[in-house]
Protein backbone atom coordinates (compact mmCIF):
# COMPACT_ATOMS: atom_id res chain seq x y z
CA UNK A 1 0.00 0.00 0.00
CA UNK A 2 1.29 3.26 -1.08
CA UNK A 3 2.86 5.67 2.01
CA UNK A 4 3.03 2.41 4.28
CA UNK A 5 6.43 0.54 3.18
CA UNK A 6 9.00 0.67 5.27
CA UNK A 7 12.57 0.39 4.43
CA UNK A 8 12.61 -3.68 5.06
CA UNK A 9 10.38 -6.74 3.89
CA UNK A 10 9.74 -9.22 5.64
CA UNK A 11 8.66 -11.82 2.96
CA UNK A 12 7.84 -11.44 -0.65
CA UNK A 13 3.99 -11.03 -0.63
CA UNK A 14 1.77 -13.52 -2.64
CA UNK A 15 0.94 -11.50 -5.83
CA UNK A 16 -2.27 -12.29 -7.80
CA UNK A 17 -2.06 -13.27 -11.45
CA UNK A 18 -1.58 -10.32 -13.95
CA UNK A 19 -0.10 -9.26 -17.34
CA UNK A 20 2.51 -11.49 -17.38
CA UNK A 21 1.71 -14.73 -15.77
CA UNK A 22 -0.98 -15.33 -17.67
CA UNK A 23 -0.41 -17.30 -21.48
CA UNK A 24 -1.83 -14.62 -23.95
CA UNK A 25 -5.31 -15.92 -24.97
CA UNK A 26 -7.27 -14.50 -28.47
CA UNK A 27 -10.07 -12.45 -25.78
CA UNK A 28 -7.37 -11.21 -23.69
CA UNK A 29 -5.48 -9.61 -26.66
CA UNK A 30 -8.50 -8.83 -28.60
CA UNK A 31 -9.70 -6.85 -25.31
CA UNK A 32 -6.62 -5.11 -25.22
CA UNK A 33 -6.26 -4.08 -28.79
CA UNK A 34 -9.69 -2.43 -28.53
CA UNK A 35 -8.40 -0.30 -25.54
CA UNK A 36 -5.16 0.49 -27.44
CA UNK A 37 -7.13 1.10 -30.90
CA UNK A 38 -9.50 3.30 -29.00
CA UNK A 39 -6.83 5.64 -27.81
CA UNK A 40 -5.16 5.83 -31.37
CA UNK A 41 -8.26 6.37 -33.20
CA UNK A 42 -8.51 9.51 -30.28
CA UNK A 43 -4.96 10.58 -31.76
CA UNK A 44 -6.41 9.79 -35.29
CA UNK A 45 -8.98 12.01 -35.29
CA UNK A 46 -6.43 15.15 -35.53
CA UNK A 47 -5.69 13.81 -38.80
CA UNK A 48 -9.27 14.00 -40.18
CA UNK A 49 -9.67 17.24 -38.47
CA UNK A 50 -6.73 18.34 -39.77
CA UNK A 51 -7.60 17.15 -43.75
CA UNK A 52 -11.14 18.83 -43.18
CA UNK A 53 -9.39 22.33 -42.01
CA UNK A 54 -7.02 21.91 -44.67
CA UNK A 55 -9.37 21.50 -47.42
CA UNK A 56 -11.79 24.63 -46.13
CA UNK A 57 -8.30 26.42 -45.64
CA UNK A 58 -7.75 26.77 -49.85
CA UNK A 59 -6.42 24.84 -52.57
CA UNK A 60 -2.36 25.67 -51.64
CA UNK A 61 -2.92 24.15 -48.56
CA UNK A 62 -5.43 21.53 -49.24
CA UNK A 63 -2.33 20.15 -52.04
CA UNK A 64 0.38 20.45 -49.50
CA UNK A 65 -1.51 18.46 -46.59
CA UNK A 66 -2.89 15.70 -49.59
CA UNK A 67 0.61 15.44 -50.37
CA UNK A 68 2.36 14.92 -47.45
CA UNK A 69 -0.42 12.48 -46.79
CA UNK A 70 0.80 10.61 -50.02
CA UNK A 71 4.30 9.88 -49.18
CA UNK A 72 5.47 6.48 -47.98
CA UNK A 73 5.07 7.81 -43.88
CA UNK A 74 1.58 9.43 -44.33
CA UNK A 75 0.31 6.16 -46.65
CA UNK A 76 2.11 3.49 -43.78
CA UNK A 77 -0.28 5.90 -41.07
CA UNK A 78 -3.47 6.31 -42.88
CA UNK A 79 -2.88 2.45 -43.17
CA UNK A 80 -2.10 1.79 -39.40
CA UNK A 81 -5.31 4.80 -38.73
CA UNK A 82 -8.12 3.05 -41.19
CA UNK A 83 -6.96 -0.97 -39.37
CA UNK A 84 -7.55 0.57 -36.52
CA UNK A 85 -11.32 2.28 -36.64
CA UNK A 86 -11.87 -1.33 -38.61
CA UNK A 87 -10.58 -3.19 -35.37
CA UNK A 88 -12.11 -1.08 -33.15
CA UNK A 89 -15.62 -1.19 -35.01
CA UNK A 90 -15.34 -4.98 -35.19
CA UNK A 91 -14.71 -5.18 -31.60
CA UNK A 92 -18.12 -2.87 -31.33
CA UNK A 93 -20.14 -5.38 -33.12
CA UNK A 94 -18.43 -8.30 -30.64
CA UNK A 95 -19.64 -6.26 -27.58
CA UNK A 96 -22.95 -5.33 -28.82
CA UNK A 97 -23.70 -9.24 -29.68
CA UNK A 98 -22.38 -9.61 -26.18
CA UNK A 99 -24.57 -6.84 -24.74
CA UNK A 100 -27.83 -9.22 -25.71
CA UNK A 101 -25.98 -11.76 -23.12
CA UNK A 102 -25.59 -14.32 -26.32
CA UNK A 103 -22.34 -15.37 -27.11
CA UNK A 104 -20.52 -16.08 -23.58
CA UNK A 105 -19.47 -19.73 -24.11
CA UNK A 106 -15.95 -20.52 -24.18
CA UNK A 107 -15.96 -21.52 -27.94
CA UNK A 108 -17.96 -18.63 -29.35
CA UNK A 109 -15.87 -16.01 -27.32
CA UNK A 110 -13.01 -17.72 -29.19
CA UNK A 111 -14.73 -17.99 -32.75
CA UNK A 112 -15.32 -14.00 -32.32
CA UNK A 113 -11.81 -12.53 -30.88
CA UNK A 114 -10.33 -14.75 -34.19
CA UNK A 115 -13.24 -13.26 -36.35
CA UNK A 116 -12.44 -9.52 -34.81
CA UNK A 117 -9.20 -9.90 -36.20
CA UNK A 118 -8.83 -11.95 -38.99
CA UNK A 119 -12.00 -9.39 -40.74
CA UNK A 120 -10.63 -6.20 -39.39
CA UNK A 121 -7.08 -6.99 -41.71
CA UNK A 122 -9.15 -8.70 -44.56
CA UNK A 123 -11.56 -5.52 -44.36
CA UNK A 124 -8.36 -2.91 -44.55
CA UNK A 125 -6.22 -4.88 -47.03
CA UNK A 126 -10.13 -4.60 -49.11
CA UNK A 127 -10.30 -1.01 -48.47
CA UNK A 128 -6.52 -0.20 -49.58
CA UNK A 129 -7.03 -2.46 -52.39
CA UNK A 130 -9.92 0.00 -53.40
CA UNK A 131 -8.04 2.88 -53.24
CA UNK A 132 -4.80 1.29 -55.11
CA UNK A 133 -7.24 0.67 -58.26
CA UNK A 134 -8.90 3.99 -58.02
CA UNK A 135 -5.70 5.82 -57.78
CA UNK A 136 -4.17 3.28 -60.69
CA UNK A 137 -1.66 2.04 -58.64
CA UNK A 138 -1.76 -1.70 -59.85
CA UNK A 139 -2.16 -0.24 -63.85
CA UNK A 140 1.63 -1.90 -64.08
CA UNK A 141 0.10 -5.56 -63.23
CA UNK A 142 -3.44 -5.14 -64.44
CA UNK B 1 -38.97 6.89 5.54
CA UNK B 2 -36.64 8.74 3.46
CA UNK B 3 -33.32 7.30 3.39
CA UNK B 4 -30.04 9.01 1.21
CA UNK B 5 -30.67 5.42 -0.30
CA UNK B 6 -33.15 7.66 -2.12
CA UNK B 7 -30.80 9.51 -3.87
CA UNK B 8 -28.19 6.45 -4.46
CA UNK B 9 -30.17 4.31 -6.02
CA UNK B 10 -29.73 3.30 -9.70
CA UNK B 11 -26.66 5.78 -9.82
CA UNK B 12 -23.54 4.14 -8.05
CA UNK B 13 -20.46 5.84 -6.88
CA UNK B 14 -20.48 8.22 -9.55
CA UNK B 15 -23.99 9.56 -9.26
CA UNK B 16 -24.26 9.01 -13.07
CA UNK B 17 -25.98 5.58 -13.17
CA UNK B 18 -25.65 3.99 -16.18
CA UNK B 19 -25.47 7.59 -18.29
CA UNK B 20 -21.77 6.58 -19.57
CA UNK B 21 -22.17 2.88 -20.25
CA UNK B 22 -25.89 3.86 -22.32
CA UNK B 23 -23.77 7.01 -24.23
CA UNK B 24 -21.11 4.46 -24.94
CA UNK B 25 -23.83 2.43 -27.31
CA UNK B 26 -25.74 4.60 -28.60
CA UNK B 27 -22.63 6.51 -30.29
CA UNK B 28 -21.25 3.27 -30.63
CA UNK B 29 -24.04 2.31 -32.79
CA UNK B 30 -24.07 5.60 -34.55
CA UNK B 31 -20.24 5.48 -35.63
CA UNK B 32 -20.36 2.15 -36.77
CA UNK B 33 -22.85 3.56 -39.64
CA UNK B 34 -21.68 6.64 -39.80
CA UNK B 35 -17.59 5.98 -39.65
CA UNK B 36 -18.71 2.95 -42.82
CA UNK B 37 -19.71 5.49 -44.66
CA UNK B 38 -17.33 8.26 -44.39
CA UNK B 39 -14.27 5.59 -44.55
CA UNK B 40 -16.28 4.85 -48.10
CA UNK B 41 -16.53 8.53 -48.72
CA UNK B 42 -12.75 9.38 -48.29
CA UNK B 43 -11.82 6.28 -50.05
CA UNK B 44 -13.44 7.53 -53.08
CA UNK B 45 -12.07 11.11 -52.41
CA UNK B 46 -8.65 10.05 -51.91
CA UNK B 47 -6.17 12.54 -54.05
CA UNK B 48 -9.12 14.50 -55.34
CA UNK B 49 -9.03 18.01 -55.97
CA UNK B 50 -10.22 20.50 -53.96
CA UNK B 51 -13.20 21.22 -56.33
CA UNK B 52 -14.54 17.70 -56.42
CA UNK B 53 -14.45 17.76 -52.03
CA UNK B 54 -16.22 20.51 -52.12
CA UNK B 55 -18.92 19.32 -54.92
CA UNK B 56 -18.75 16.35 -52.94
CA UNK B 57 -19.72 17.88 -49.52
CA UNK B 58 -21.82 20.08 -50.76
CA UNK B 59 -24.77 17.36 -51.07
CA UNK B 60 -26.46 18.02 -47.58
CA UNK B 61 -26.95 15.01 -46.62
CA UNK B 62 -23.22 14.31 -47.39
CA UNK B 63 -22.98 16.74 -45.09
CA UNK B 64 -25.31 16.16 -42.54
CA UNK B 65 -23.78 12.24 -42.03
CA UNK B 66 -20.63 13.72 -41.45
CA UNK B 67 -21.43 16.22 -38.76
CA UNK B 68 -23.52 13.30 -37.09
CA UNK B 69 -20.57 11.28 -37.09
CA UNK B 70 -18.08 14.55 -35.75
CA UNK B 71 -20.56 14.96 -32.84
CA UNK B 72 -20.84 11.03 -31.96
CA UNK B 73 -17.41 10.34 -32.68
CA UNK B 74 -15.99 13.40 -30.69
CA UNK B 75 -18.82 11.98 -27.77
CA UNK B 76 -17.48 8.83 -28.05
CA UNK B 77 -13.83 8.72 -27.68
CA UNK B 78 -14.19 11.66 -24.95
CA UNK B 79 -15.91 9.01 -22.80
CA UNK B 80 -13.98 6.23 -23.66
CA UNK B 81 -10.03 8.80 -23.26
CA UNK B 82 -11.77 9.26 -19.59
CA UNK B 83 -12.12 5.76 -18.75
CA UNK B 84 -8.74 5.11 -19.71
CA UNK B 85 -7.32 8.23 -17.58
CA UNK B 86 -9.55 6.98 -14.64
CA UNK B 87 -8.04 3.52 -15.01
CA UNK B 88 -4.22 4.65 -14.97
CA UNK B 89 -3.60 7.73 -13.76
CA UNK B 90 -4.17 8.34 -9.70
CA UNK B 91 -2.87 11.59 -8.48
CA UNK B 92 -5.41 13.84 -8.08
CA UNK B 93 -3.87 16.77 -9.87
CA UNK B 94 -2.28 14.98 -12.76
CA UNK B 95 -5.85 13.26 -13.09
CA UNK B 96 -8.11 16.01 -12.96
CA UNK B 97 -5.67 18.06 -15.54
CA UNK B 98 -5.92 14.93 -17.80
CA UNK B 99 -9.42 15.33 -17.61
CA UNK B 100 -10.33 18.79 -18.74
CA UNK B 101 -7.34 18.33 -21.36
CA UNK B 102 -9.22 15.51 -22.65
CA UNK B 103 -12.82 17.81 -23.00
CA UNK B 104 -10.71 20.27 -24.29
CA UNK B 105 -9.46 18.12 -27.03
CA UNK B 106 -12.84 16.54 -28.03
CA UNK B 107 -14.19 19.80 -28.05
CA UNK B 108 -11.48 21.33 -30.09
CA UNK B 109 -11.72 18.37 -32.68
CA UNK B 110 -15.63 18.97 -33.01
CA UNK B 111 -15.17 22.74 -33.29
CA UNK B 112 -12.27 22.34 -35.78
CA UNK B 113 -14.20 19.84 -37.85
CA UNK B 114 -18.05 21.13 -37.75
CA UNK B 115 -16.68 24.61 -38.82
CA UNK B 116 -14.36 23.02 -41.73
CA UNK B 117 -17.28 20.74 -42.94
CA UNK B 118 -19.80 23.79 -43.22
CA UNK B 119 -17.77 25.97 -44.92
CA UNK B 120 -17.07 23.46 -47.17
CA UNK B 121 -20.61 22.57 -47.83
CA UNK B 122 -21.82 25.80 -48.13
CA UNK B 123 -18.88 26.54 -50.83
CA UNK B 124 -16.66 28.98 -48.47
Amino acid sequence: MAGVTTGKRARARPLSPHLQIYRPMINMVMSILHRITGAALYVGTLLLAWWLLAAATGPSYFDFVNGLFSTWFGMIVLLGYSWALIHHLLGGVRHFIWDTGAGFDIGTVDLLGWATIVLSVLLTAALWIFIGCQRGWFSAWL
Amino acid sequence: MITPLKRARGLGSAHEGADHFLKQRITGAANAILAAFAVGLIATLAGADLATVKATLAHPLVAAALLALIVSMCVHMRIGMQVIIEDYVHGDGLKVLLLLGNNLFAGAIAAVSIFAVLKLSFGG
